[in-house]
This record gives C-alpha cells, sequence and structure tokens, in this order.
C-alpha cells in the first residue's frame, strides 16, 4: 500500500506524520470549542428568555 | 451592481448575525470541498508521483511544505487586512476574524520550520541554518504566538484588539520577510521561488522549476490547504462571535442582578 520511499522512508513519513497530527489536532479542538462555546450560549440565552 | 454597491454590501457581514447566518449556510459544502481537495492532493502526491532524481522520495514533502509555508504568510496578510478593517471602521467581526485566524496561521507556521528541517536534514545536511527564510519564518512564528497571548492578556476585548492590531501591523515586516527573503537576498541554502513564479507557471523563463508531474498535485494540496483555512477562519470566527455574546449576556444578567 505504501508507495517504496527507499532510504529516505522515515524522513517522508515523520514530516506527513508531524503534519497530519498538528492539522488534526486543529481541526479537533477548534470544532470541540465550538461546540462548547454554542451550547453554553444557548444555555444562556435559554435562561435569560426565561428569566426575562 | 456598481463597484462601490457591492463593496457596500460587503460590509453587511460585519452584522454578526448575517455573518453567522452566511457561514453556517456554506460551511457543510467548504469542509467536503475541503476533505476532497486536501485529501486528494495529499494522496495523489504521496502515492502517485515518481521520485526526483536528486530528491528522491523526499520530494514528496513537497506537498505538505509548500501549501503550510503559503499559508503561514497569507493567514498573517489576512489578519493584516482584517485588523486594518477593525482600527479603521471598528467592525468587531472583523477583529474576531482576526484572532480567529491566528492560531491556524501559527500551526501552518509550525508545519512549514517542522517539515522544512527534516527536509532540510538530508538534503542540506543539516536540520537548521540562520537562512534569511528559515529565520524569517521563525520569527514570524513568534510573532503569532506574542499575537494569541496578547489576546488573552488583555480582559477588555476592545483594548485587545487595538494592541493586537497594531503588533500585527509590525509582525507584517516578517510576513512579507518570509515570504519574500528569497529575493531579497541570495545567501542561504534556501532554494528561490520555483511554484508561485509568474515564469515558472507560463514557462516563460528559463530557471529551474518544479516539473508539471509534481505541480498538479501540489497545487490540488494548496487548494484543499487553502479551503482547510477558510472553513477554519468561518468556523472559528463563529465561536468567537458567540463567546463574546455570552460576555455580553453574562454582564447584563449582573447589571439586572
Amino acid at each position: 500500500m505504501i508507495p517504496d520511499l527507499g532510504k529516505y522512508a522515515a524522513t517522508v513519513l515523520s514530516a506527513y506524520g508531524a503534519s497530519i497530527l498538528l492539522l488534526v489536532a486543529l481541526v479537533a479542538l477548534s470544532l470541540r470549542r465550538g461546540r462548547k462555546v454554542r451550547t453554553e450560549m444557548e444555555q444562556i440565552e435559554q435562561r435569560v428568555s426565561r428569566d426575562g | 451592481m456598481t463597484i462601490s454597491t457591492r463593496l457596500n454590501a460587503l460590509w453587511e457581514y460585519a452584522n454578526p448575525r448575517k455573518f453567522l447566518a452566511t457561514t453556517e449556510r456554506v460551511l457543510p459544502v467548504l469542509w467536503l470541498l475541503t476533505a476532497v481537495t486536501l485529501i486528494g492532493g495529499l494522496v495523489w502526491g504521496f502515492f502517485f508521483t515518481p521520485d526526483d532524481f536528486r530528491q528522491g522520495s523526499t520530494v514528496k514533502i513537497i506537498y505538505v511544505h509548500v501549501p503550510s509555508a503559503f499559508l503561514a504568510t497569507s493567514a498573517w496578510f489576512m489578519m493584516l487586512v482584517t485588523s486594518l478593517v477593525w482600527l479603521i471602521r471598528r467592525h468587531h467581526v472583523s477583529a474576531l476574524a482576526s484572532r480567529a485566524a491566528a492560531p491556524i496561521g501559527a500551526v501552518m507556521t509550525m508545519i512549514a520550520l517542522i517539515t522544512g528541517a527534516i527536509w532540510g536534514q538530508p538534503m542540506w545536511g543539516t536540520w537548521w541554518e540562520w537562512d534569511p527564510r528559515l529565520t524569517s519564518f521563525l520569527v514570524l512564528f513568534l510573532f503569532y504566538l506574542g499575537y494569541i497571548a496578547l489576546w488573552e492578556a488583555i480582559e477588555d476585548p476592545d483594548t485587545a484588539a487595538d494592541l493586537t492590531s497594531v503588533l500585527c501591523l509590525v509582525g507584517s515586516v516578517f510576513a512579507v520577510l518570509s515570504r519574500y527573503a528569497v529575493y531579497f537576498w541570495n545567501q542561504g541554502l534556501h532554494q528561490g521561488a520555483s511554484v508561485l513564479r509568474a515564469g515558472a507557471v507560463t514557462g516563460a523563463d528559463t530557471t529551474e522549476k518544479v516539473s508539471n508531474v509534481y505541480a498538479y498535485p501540489l497545487l490540488l494540496s494548496m487548494v484543499g490547504f487553502f479551503l482547510l483555512f477558510v472553513a477554519l477562519v468561518f468556523y472559528r470566527t463563529g465561536t468567537e462571535i458567540r463567546a463574546r455574546r455570552i460576555k455580553a449576556l453574562l454582564a447584563r444578567e449582573r447589571v439586572n442582578g
């Protein structure tokens, strides 16, 4: 499946590994904070509208 | 529709509600296009391109290194524009978009630095050299960290937006140097532009350029990185707008007892 990378296999795989790890972490953290903030805002809005 | 009418229509997005409504509609398509182009570009580049006769399989690093380096400086230029809009027109969405883009730019700069070091070791025989482009990228990364820290350190959001905008103006010098250092100085290990150069694209010049067999998947990968940046900026700006509303609602609650 993985192409023959020859003597530079570790070099290429580590570059891709580090990049993909950082990109996935960035997206995951952004989505997690986004969901948390959205839920918190909706709860506060409900409370404010309920309490007048 | 005249150009000035079109420009005036653009300011409608300074309204947080309008911005959220539009980005919520656009984001699902944007995420899908990002996944297709980014995964497509990386898979094409990694699995279906040949080794280079000089660089061997390390040439495949180009598909993560060049797009991330391009976005590292582009993100700062976007922040420069939104910071100027904040300073001149005081649109909150603009300042929040700038804040939202900074961690993305920092991650892109980090990827460019890490992949550059990994690539440089077998090709140049060193992980790091105080070369103009490498050094200006490192300084740009430090500017990103300083910018993010400044936002976090200041309680009042308007003051934070003012000070970070000024920092962004100053840091723009390094964003320009990061992208164009190879044109200013001929010293250093890093090669000149071989991808985003007009003559290289049209084939009008004879200077060494990236072969089409590598250029097409690289272009797709760059589109993928760019779309990822846009999608993340839209999403994270929405988060910042909501976080600001939470602060406003809580403050109103406290005032009303």
